[in-house]
């Protein structure tokens, strides 16, 4: 570089447009850069004109080409200003100049583009202080109108906000926009997922900047708000949304309350929680989490002080202390007194009922003390019920009844699953009676919304295990408890049922080997054939009447969902039945009432009934009966494409155009 | 003569299974009429079954949960066995009759799991879930309550009784504030004093206490497990925790101690007894663990001549061991539902001594064994 030998800033200046228009020379901009050039050297030779002129003709370049320009003025700037403050200040004066219709763009470029935040800093200056356009961009389209922009543009722009105690009111400012748009429930059902955690981002770096005092004055607010977003984010029936809300909840406790509990709650962590967390411990000298091990460290002081590690060494050194002892076993032995016999000493068993009616005196008596028992009882049951079918008929709805009603008495490990298990025994048993009770109870009164979808889970579970014809043992239980243990965790269980629909789709274009399989198969009839209208037409008759205490079209929209996912499994596995047709038509209209509903969670379900209808509804009944609501359907799937701001929604509809358009084509081949 | 013609006493069984196999491998053909005799040796020599109780006490019509024998006066006295029931009732049964004498009602219908005389049949001290302590005079057919203590703790902790002069005892007895033992002289009932774990120790409630003291005169010393299954060990007259042994996962449910050997051994809800010593340095030190089949212990006693011990289980069983080498000798598998106590008595001539085990089935079942040595 020969900048040194230039003493003259002007021509410094001047230097660096030439070294930029040399390397400008193929881009697109050389004729407006030679016009900028020339204004430089007209005006450009005192100080204070260069100030005033030059810039806009540097920008004028910027214009047209911001992104190569930027991409070589930005790190030779980031040269020049590091040890330079004439060269900050004449960069501070370039970006303060750059007329409001390019600042976007340039203040984008510099943000995305510097290094660190502290090099932005020394680019921009007080920029955002100055220029109210570069504010807006900085404050409100970066944070809250985009979410593209990556974690790291995120930390340089916040970061940069934080550097300066001027910047910093608007770090304050920022945080609490953040916070409201976090915490307000419209925002959590319209917006993106993508766009929410990008903002659950920005506010946990935001957090990471705060300092002490700060967080003294603010804590009301940030506690209020903290409370509108989880409440809303807990709400929502999507797995990702409420370990979202959960995490920001969480990191926000620990900043305000450095003393005393801290949130906490029971999450699977994952890629996406451990990079929220570890925004927030970024910057160690402005955060307490020093601090923390050195809790740590004293509560293990305490600990140390009673005599338990005392007496944990000594534990250690009992070996020592047995052959002092052994020494005397000569005298000091048992051997005069002889053994009796202890081969019947064997681990304890509780005998369970053998028979059914004997699991019902005991699952509904009111001697409470026999744990044991009980516990044998909900082991063996399910075992009972599979192999005396004849004596669960006789008594299947009483029992499907107490099943449903039986709560955990002692903590028997997976009591849910064994319950579930032997519910669906008992409706795989006897369909018919069963499923009629199952369904009238999912639509009575008094029953938790847990109680709701555990009736859903054992419909679909036995609905599969009818429906299937290769189910018999092992294959049959790995199969059923799979999506029975997701959806109890709470976890995304939309992914088990996507998973099946997806399935199925590749069924779909595997076709020509379906007769293959089918080969292999040992036939037999399907079962679920004459049953699958009890399973499903009770569930989808009174979704629109709501009970005091049950709304699905309230507020109880977890449950909808389910029920959206439940009917779209029935339909699924109702193919080649005698009821699909009537149950598809059911189903368009459930959909359709129910297109424009808030909860995505929701419309994945109704999305994918529409694609369980496409495929289990043999092609010519659906033309021959629901063309025309199939075609509504099909401008709606289209819309959902578009528009919807959930990323699954969109795909699930784009795959059901897919397969729409699957039949179109087979409709086409057909009449040649 | 040959050899096996003599009689085969029972002391050389041992012997004669050493010299079996040897038989066997040099092919020393036996003679017929020896056959018979080395048949029935086999099956000496493979265990004999366990015995039946002695005889059964019914009629509590309520779960047992504590025993004391008083079986050590002279002749015209009868033997007795004092038990406690969840009904409330302290039930005194004549142990030649087999019937109950007397049925006392001191603690409003709750749970009595604590019964112990002080010095002589006629004094009894009771504890209950009312959180009262009752002493009883029992004199000439009397059955009046003559003092009580409120203890005002709401655990199952047994109270623990030590004779240390002639009308004095000490007694020791978990308190009201959750993790304290509050030590009382009586009859007078002063306090003697409180013992507090540290600050922070955690230690929980205590569950059960031993109080024991070397000799007579010397220092009155308390065992107390804890909830979080440790073992601490407290000077009384200082008040002070000497030393503490963590033997459990879980909560320390009985402790037996004897002061001769310094070893205890204390159970808990798991599958393990924990047999742990004392040195000169008054450390308390895992001494040895020993796996139980079933989990979970109740109540464990050592015979006052301290040669074997009794298990009260939760799988139904009593289980016998010497304490020695805490090598099992029996398991006594009689009653139906959890077994809560067990307890020795105290007769003079050892040949009578019986084992009494109380179970939540509502029967006591009392057992001759082990009494020949």
């Amino acid at each position: 570089m020969i900048l040194e030998s230039f003493s003259n800033l002007n021509d410094s200046i001047i230097l660096v447009v030439f070294l930029l228009q040399e390397q400008f020379r193929t881009a697109n901009c050389t004729l407006y850069f030679f016009h900028a050039v020339k204004i430089l050297k007209f005006s450009g030779q005192s100080q204070m004109s260069l100030y005033q002129s030059c810039p806009s003709g540097v920008f004028t370049v910027f214009s047209c080409a911001s992104e190569e320009i930027l991409g070589v003025l930005v790190p030779r700037l980031t040269d020049l200003t590091k040890s330079d403050c004439i060269w900050q200040r004449i960069c501070w004066r370039l970006v303060e100049c750059v007329p409001d219709r390019w600042m976007e763009a340039v203040v984008l470029g510099f943000v995305q583009r510097a290094p660190g935040a502290d090099v932005l800093s020394r680019l921009l200056g007080n920029l955002v202080v100055k220029n109210k356009k570069a504010q807006f961009v900085v404050t409100q389209k970066m944070l809250l109108l985009q979410y593209g922009h990556t974690t790291e543009v995120l930390q340089n722009l916040l970061g940069y906000l934080s550097l300066d105690s001027l910047r910093r009111t608007l770090l304050l400012r920022v945080l609490q926009e953040l916070l409201e748009t976090w915490s307000s429930s419209s925002a959590v059902k319209h917006s993106p997922a993508e766009q929410q955690l990008y903002i659950s981002k920005a506010i946990l770096i935001c957090l990471s900047h705060l300092k002490e005092p700060e967080i003294e004055t603010h804590r009301q607010e940030l506690l209020t708000s903290m409370m509108e977003g989880v409440k809303c984010r807990l709400d929502s029936s999507l797995l990702q949304q409420r370990r979202l809300g959960m995490v920001v909840a969480e990191s926000i406790s620990l900043k305000i309350n450095t003393e005393g509990p801290v949130l906490k709650f029971e999450y699977e962590e994952d890629d996406e929680t451990r990079e929220l967390k570890s925004l927030l411990v970024q910057t160690p000298s402005f955060c307490n989490v020093p601090s923390l091990p050195d809790d740590d460290r004293n509560e293990k002081a305490g600990a140390a002080l009673p005599l338990v590690p005392e007496s944990n060494e000594k534990s250690h050194t009992a070996a020592p202390v047995m052959p002092n002892e052994e020494s005397d076993t000569e005298f000091d032995s048992d051997d005069d007194l002889i053994p009796y016999d202890m081969s019947e000493d064997k681990e304890l068993k509780i005998k369970a009922p053998v028979y059914i009616r004997d699991c019902i005196e005991v699952l509904t008596g009111s001697r409470t003390e026999d744990v044991d028992k009980w516990e044998a009882t909900v082991k063996a049951l399910e075992s009972l019920v599979r192999k005396n079918p004849a004596a669960t008929r006789e008594v299947s709805v009483e029992l499907a009844k107490i099943l449903l009603h039986l709560e955990e008495k002692s903590s028997i490990e997976g009591f849910v699953e064994l319950r579930q298990r032997t519910q669906v025994a008992v409706l795989t048993t006897d369909p018919i009676p069963v499923a009629k009770y199952l369904t009238s109870q999912f639509y009575s009164l008094n029953y938790s919304l847990r109680q709701r979808m555990d009736i859903l889970d054992v419909l679909v579970l036995a609905a599969q295990e009818l429906s299937c014809p290769k189910f018999c043992g092992k294959t049959k239980h790995s199969g059923a408890q799979k999506p029975c243990i997701q959806l109890l965790q709470g976890s995304d269980s939309s992914k088990g049922w996507r998973r099946v629909v997806d399935e199925r789709i590749k069924n779909k274009t595997r076709r020509l080997d379906k007769g293959h399989c089918d080969m292999e198969l040992a036939s037999r009839p399907n079962e679920f054939n004459s049953v699958a209208g009890y399973f499903f037409f009770p569930l989808i008759q009174h979704f629109d009447r709501p009970l005091t205490t049950f709304d699905l079209l309230g507020e109880d929209h977890l449950v909808l969902g389910r029920l959206a996912h439940t009917l779209a499994i029935l339909m699924y596995l109702a193919v080649n039945t005698v009821a699909v047709t009537a149950m598809g038509k059911a189903l368009l209209e459930f959909v359709w009432a129910l297109r424009f509903h808030t909860d995505s969670y929701v419309r994945q379900g109704l999305l994918s009934c529409i694609s369980s209808l496409l495929l289990s509804v043999p092609t010519e009944r659906i033309l021959a009966d629901m063309t025309e609501e199939l075609l509504e359907t099909q401008s709606w799937l289209g819309d959902v494409m578009e528009k919807d701001p959930d990323g699954d929604c969109r795909r699930l509809a784009l795959q059901n155009l897919l397969l729409m358009e699957n039949l179109k084509k087979k409709l086409e081949v057909v009449p040649s | 003569m040959h050899p096996w013609n003599s009689t085969v006493g029972s002391a050389s069984l041992k012997l004669m299974l050493k010299l079996l196999p040897r038989l066997f491998q040099r092919r020393i053909l036996i003679e017929d009429s020896m056959k018979s005799k080395v048949a029935s040796l086999f099956t000496a020599l493979m265990a004999l079954p366990p015995p039946d109780p002695q005889f059964v006490l019914r009629g509590t019509s309520a779960a047992v949960h504590t025993l004391y024998f008083s079986c050590g006066g002279s002749e015209p006295d009868i033997p007795l066995l004092y038990s406690g029931s969840e009904s409330g009732f302290i039930h005194v049964w004549n142990l030649r009759t087999h019937r109950v004498d007397t049925a006392l009602d001191g603690h409003g219908r709750k749970s009595v799991y604590c019964v112990e005389t002080m010095g002589g049949k006629d004094r009894l001290l009771s504890q209950g879930r009312d959180q009262r302590i009752c002493l009883w005079d029992l004199a000439e057919g009397r059955t009046s309550v003559t003092d009580s203590v409120f203890t005002e703790h709401v655990g199952f902790c047994r109270c623990s009784l030590l004779k240390v002069a002639q009308g004095r005892w000490l007694m020791a007895m978990a308190a009201r504030s959750l993790e304290e033992i509050q030590i009382l002289e009586l009859p007078s009932k002063t306090s003697v004093c409180t013992l507090k774990p540290e600050v922070g120790a955690k230690l929980g409630m205590p569950m059960c206490l031993k109080l024991w003291q070397l000799s007579c005169g010397s220092q009155p010393v308390l065992l107390a497990g804890y909830e979080d299954g440790s073992v601490v060990l407290w000077n009384v007259s200082m008040g002070k925790a000497l030393s503490q042994l963590v033997c459990h996962q879980e909560p320390v449910m009985s402790l037996d101690f004897d002061s001769e050997k310094a070893k205890g051994i204390s159970g808990s809800s798991e599958k393990v007894l924990s047999i742990w010593s004392l040195n000169e340095q008054q450390n308390l030190q895992v001494y040895k663990t020993h796996e139980l089949v079933n989990a979970g212990i109740s109540d464990i006693t050592i015979r006052p001549d301290k040669k074997i011990l009794a298990t009260a289980g939760w799988d139904h069983r009593i289980r016998i061991f010497g304490w020695k080498k805490l090598k099992p000798l029996a398991v006594l598998d009689y009653h139906t539902a959890t077994v809560h106590c067990v307890s020795f008595s105290d007769h003079s001539n050892p040949r009578e001594r019986l084992l009494a085990a109380g179970s939540k089935d509502q029967r006591i079942s009392v057992w001759s064994i082990y009494a020949q040595t």
